[in-house]
């Protein structure tokens, strides 16, 4: 059990009030007027220095989402703005871990890691000159999240799990300012997921990045986050909102705390309310119109 | 037998195979008195070979000179249009009908219209070569970039990568592959267009050594010059197989996976 005196802890400190990530009214559609409507209203505000967690039934829109924020996907209407300016393309302060670990299979370990260098300035200049320090980061980074040794081994040579940790370490390794992971840990069996709760925690405590993780594990979003959103059914939107007040370096230990307990609860209860809504708009339009 | 053996004979098996198609060969020419100028024995090409080793090795000099300058344009050719009309979609609406045409217009029709052009020898045997070899490469290298996952791609855009590191760090690693197997056939490709230009629009080569034998009635150095261009044909498609396995082991992951674990390299 946790120490009680740990929880008396205030809110995450360095998070500053204006919002990082600045989500209002957005809708997406998937192709022209009869595509999929995956967002609808979505409101979302994510503050500088913030670990936000959104959750949601699966194919609420999380993914599609996660695009839009990093540029990848244009809105279909509604207003976008990430570090005060409207996002129009893809962005340069993000890296990105996606739902899939999507590491080139040409390149070992070591050089998928250090991807981003070769594009994402201005490390991009500074590659060829200071190769043998970037290396040894990605050496230190792939270290922290386990992979020591397997720096030259291909990615297929490597377990889903072991994918994701260095799908995970190419996403941090040009320090971005904000991180998007899309269900990075999904895949994983829950005594690895736990441990590399505690590895992403302690790299955001050391760098406190901006980050927005979907998940479907509620016990992830609340061990990690300092606030949850939760989505609606699809097409999807922000129904409701929960600072997680306990404090940090979270443990888990900190999991079996009532407090804790309930919170989880608390959210589950919304989730499955907003799968059993019925969607404000009717999803099928082709046979009405 | 056990399973050593068993290794062994796989590998022997096409020396056997060929090893006891030119004995039968041989023997049957033999015992049914086939006529030299119909069908000669396998000794006695290996005669004509050595006797005319010497215009044989000329001629077959000048054809492989003339496949590889055709194939060399080839490749830079195919895998520039294949970039093209692989990272385009207007280029391939636009290009693609017609490179098809041009693919399916027979070659040798074409010969005469490039010896108007250039003359006999050389030239037309070169473009040949070229224009018979450079639609696979095009091709495959267009159908590696246009399968790429878009998810390769979300990885580099969401990095706000360009396009041209796009395509230079996810599109043309990815389609090495294809490039790569597109080699392997253009290059039996370009020996045969090297060989139809040669056959008719030259004083020069295999093809031209093959039409005068013809016409001597002299059918064992007709077999010497198969023999000769074979034997080209299957040394450069050796040449890249091994450049294929070289260069893109990790799109074969399985049996490659196995050759680390047991040779280590
Ligand atoms: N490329 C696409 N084209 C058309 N429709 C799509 C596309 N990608 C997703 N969709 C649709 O958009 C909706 C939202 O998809 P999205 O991937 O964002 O869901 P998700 O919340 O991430 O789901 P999960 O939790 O299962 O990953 C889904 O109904 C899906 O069918
Ligand atoms: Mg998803």
């Amino acid at each position: 059990m946790a120490d009680a005196s740990t929880l008396t802890a205030a809110a995450p400190d360095g998070v500053a009030a204006t919002p990082l990530v600045d989500i209002a009214g957005v809708t997406f559609r998937y192709g022209e007027t009869d595509g999929t409507l995956a967002l609808s209203g979505l409101d979302l505000k994510v503050r500088k220095g913030e670990f936000a967690a959104v959750v949601g039934p699966s194919g609420c829109g999380k993914s599609s989402l996660m695009k839009l924020v990093t540029g990848l996907m244009p809105v279909t209407s509604g207003t976008l703005a990430v570090a005060g300016a409207p996002v129009r393309g893809p962005l340069k302060i993000v890296g990105m871990a996606f739902q899939n670990p999507t590491l080139l299979p040409w390149r070992d370990v070591l050089s998928n890691t250090m991807l981003p260098l070769e594009i994402v300035r201005p490390h991009r200049g500074q590659l060829r000159r200071k190769r043998a320090e970037y290396e040894a980061q990605a050496r230190a980074l792939l270290a922290t999240v386990g992979l020591r040794g397997f720096e030259k081994r291909n990615p297929w040579m490597l377990s889903g799990g072991m994918q994701q940790r260095a799908s995970l370490c190419r996403a941090l390794i040009h320090q971005p300012e904000l991180l998007m992971l899309d269900e990075p840990f999904a895949a994983l069996d829950a005594f690895t997921r736990e441990e590399l709760w505690g590895v992403l925690q302690n790299l955001w405590m050391e760098r406190r990045f901006t980050c927005i993780l979907v998940t479907h594990d509620l016990r992830e979003a609340a061990y990690l986050a300092d606030v949850v959103h939760v989505m609606s059914a699809r097409p999807g939107r922000i129904v409701a909102t929960h600072t997680i007040d306990l404090p940090r370096p979270r443990t888990v230990e900190s999991t079996f705390d009532p407090h804790f307990i309930d919170i989880v609860h608390g959210i589950r209860a919304e989730i499955a309310q907003a799968r059993s809504e019925v969607p404000d708009e009717p999803t099928d339009l082709k046979g009405a119109a | 037998m056990t399973r050593k053996q068993w290794r062994r004979l796989e590998t022997a098996m096409p020396w056997i195979v060929i090893i006891g198609a030119l004995v039968v060969w041989e023997l049957a020419v033999d015992l049914f008195d086939v006529r030299q100028f119909i069908l000669p024995a396998p000794s006695d090409i290996v005669v004509a070979l050595i006797q005319y080793r010497e215009p044989i090795m000329a001629s077959a000099l000048f054809t492989l000179v003339n496949t590889l300058a055709g194939f060399g344009i080839g490749v830079v050719v195919g895998l520039f249009i294949g970039i093209v009309i692989g990272s385009s979609r207007l280029a391939y609406a636009g290009l693609y009908p017609i490179l098809v045409g041009i693919n399916s217009v027979p070659k040798a029709a074409v010969v005469p219209i490039l010896v108007l052009w250039m003359g006999i020898g050389q030239p037309p045997a070169i473009i040949t070569a070229f224009l018979l070899c450079f639609f696979p490469i095009a091709v495959n290298v267009a159908t590696g970039l246009a399968t790429t996952e878009p998810e390769m791609e979300d990885v580099l855009r969401s990095l706000g990568a360009s396009k041209l590191d796009i395509l230079w760090k996810v599109g043309i690693p990815r389609s090495l592959p294809y490039f790569f197997a597109s080699l392997k056939v253009a290059i039996t490709l370009a020996f045969v267009g090297a060989v139809i230009s040669e056959t008719i629009a030259s004083n020069d080569g295999i093809g031209y050594l093959m039409l005068q034998a013809a016409s001597q009635f002299r059918t064992p150095l007709m077999f010497a010059g198969v023999t000769v261009i074979a034997a080209m044909g299957i040394a450069t498609y050796l040449i890249f197989v091994l450049v294929e396995k070289r260069f893109t082991g990790w799109a074969t992951r399985k049996q490659d996976a196995v050759a680390l674990g047991t040779g280590g390299g």
